[in-house]
């Protein structure tokens, strides 16, 4: 997967948790995921179709969701409350579409999906052409990791490439 | 969260009167915290464009802040036919996914406004003072009608 996929993404975490979080973040490991993808807790994906096709997602571990969830909140939410959930999707979506915008000025087009809750606790193995990539970001509150794996529509690009577009 | 200066309707002094649209209950409570920080008061919500039109129907809010990825109908579809009906209607779009394409399909399609997610406060009330206009005033502010 190609580092110009990838930098957006970096960029639109870390300024969506570093406003939303009112502190700093950190990028720590950054690694290639070759096996199958583990949950970690409270995890949502946002899925793009267009010229780039994949998923991100946002996951947290379930004190760290609670406590990110509850400062949005303003107030104490137990683990049980369905507005942690909805948070880490809302981030998911934030990231991502922060993401697209500076893909879609590259000249890339997309539909961003409604997020979902990944509830397997493992999901599918990465393959040749869709790689995935795991980052964990550092924040006062726990650390956030985001699994992103996309590829290049070759149909879409080449659809472009002769519109001249 | 910071308070502002209360945005009062100029015509009789009442608040604002919001509908909020977003299939996040999350951004829901968010956006409904800020109007709140506004002197504004919330109208109804909705979850999807469908029911954005409903309730538009049913509580005629002064402001629609209306989200563009939802299930069913997408806020700019919604949107559009919220202005069909409605001329006077103000709508603004409040969405991550704030590339230009979409910018400019909502503004074509009878949007008054643009917010990128996450949303500012201080952005969001200078954009519901401009959107407003003349219809709008701050209280305490010189000449205002409230």
């Amino acid at each position: 997967m190609k580092m110009e996929l990838i930098q957006p993404f970096i960029n639109a975490a870390d300024a969506v948790l570093s406003q939303g979080l009112q502190g700093t973040t950190r990028v720590g490991n950054l690694s290639m995921e070759e096996a199958a993808y583990r949950r970690k807790g409270v995890a949502g994906m946002v899925a793009l179709t267009g010229d780039i096709e994949g998923r991100i997602v946002l996951d947290l571990e379930p004190q760290t969701a609670v406590r990110v969830a509850s400062h949005y909140a303003g107030a104490e939410l137990p683990e049980s409350d369905g507005l942690v959930k909805e948070t880490i999707f809302e981030l998911a979506n934030q990231v991502v579409g922060n993401a697209v915008c500076a893909l879609n000025d590259q000249g890339f087009h997309f539909r961003v999906h409604p997020p979902v809750l990944v509830t397997a606790d493992e999901g599918d193995k990465t393959s040749e052409d869709v790689e995935a990539l795991m980052m964990c970001f550092e924040t006062a509150m726990g650390n956030v990791f985001m699994n992103v794996a996309l590829r290049y529509n070759k149909q879409r690009m080449t659809d472009h490439a002769a519109a001249g577009r | 969260m910071e308070q502002f200066a209360p945005v009062k309707r100029s015509k009789d002094g009442q608040p604002v009167r919001y509908l909020i649209v977003d299939d996040s209950v999350f951004a829901r409570k968010n956006l409904a915290r800020m109007i709140e920080s506004f002197g504004g008061q919330l109208a109804a919500e909705a979850g999807d464009g469908l029911t954005a039109i409903s309730e538009f129907e049913r509580t005629h809010p002064d402001i629609v802040l209306m989200d563009i990825t939802m299930p069913q109908m997408e806020g700019i579809e919604a949107a559009e036919k919220i202005v069909q009906a409605h001329p006077e209607a103000r709508v603004v779009m409040v969405s991550s996914v704030g590339y230009q394409e979409n910018i400019v399909a909502a503004l074509q399609r009878g949007a008054r406004h643009f917010v990128q997610k996450p949303v500012k406060p201080e952005v969001l009330y200078e954009v519901i003072k401009y959107v407003l206009g003349e219809d709008g005033a701050v209280a305490g502010a010189a000449g205002a009608g409230a």
